[in-house]
């Protein structure tokens, strides 16, 4: 199973902080087309996923138990 | 405190500074970022700030190894305060040492470049009539982008 992360902006779309997933042995390309498969509003081009708390490439395979987080456009400082 | 933090109450940005002298140093730079009323002529009434905090430091921290490979003999401290801040509060501290003056000026600015762009850490500005979150502030690597 995958835990998902939804912050900032991106939480407001799902409406939920986190769930729970069957998504393992998927990639985080898949993870993404899932996503914006269930909510439409997610919008692309500007979304990063981490995985483990470190960003992920699209082709970087998903394992049980890992953690992924939808990372909205950052605007810290 | 730690050397990479983020913190929800109020910042104290001395314990930051005193934190990376040394005997070494002969400069120390500290930049306090403030919540500010006036962006492009509309009022902020104030700011929420979310992170993502566990990855969150650890970016910070990794911005701080990266000064220190960067620029020789520097040492780093940064925090940075979520939840709800009011105008002119305390958003973030980056204490930098080094040996000498020009080092410590440099890697001050590359460290809030950084922040901007890869630590997860979310503005949200709240107005008299509405609120959005803040996005887009610098350009992402574009093989991370989906």
């Amino acid at each position: 199973m995958i835990e998902l992360h939804y912050f900032a902006g991106l939480r407001e779309v799902t409406g939920i902080a986190q769930e729970t997933v069957d998504l393992t042995g998927r990639t985080v390309e898949e993870l993404w087309q899932w996503a914006t498969a269930k909510y439409p509003d997610l919008q692309s081009g500007s979304v990063r996923i981490a995985v483990n708390e470190e960003y992920a490439l699209p082709a970087d395979v998903l394992n049980d138990g890992d953690v992924a987080a939808f990372i909205p456009p950052v605007s810290g400082g | 405190m730690k050397a990479f933090e983020i913190v929800s109450e109020p910042i104290n940005p001395q314990r930051y500074a005193d934190y990376v002298l040394r005997p070494e140093a002969g400069a120390v730079t500290l930049f306090t970022g403030h919540v500010r009323e006036w962006t492009k002529g509309i009022r902020t009434l104030y700011l929420a700030y979310e992170a993502y905090i566990p990855m969150a430091e650890k970016k910070l921290a990794q911005i701080g190894q990266e000064i220190e490979e960067k620029w020789e003999g520097t040492r780093v401290a940064i925090a940075h305060r979520i939840g709800e801040l009011a105008i002119s509060d305390i958003a973030v501290v980056i204490a930098v040492s080094s040996p000498h003056r020009k080092s410590a000026y440099e890697a001050n600015e590359y460290a809030i470049e950084r922040i901007k762009e890869i630590v997860p850490i979310w503005k949200k500005e709240i107005w008299e009539d509405g609120e959005e979150w803040i996005g887009h502030q610098k350009k992402k690597p574009k093989e991370e982008l989906l």
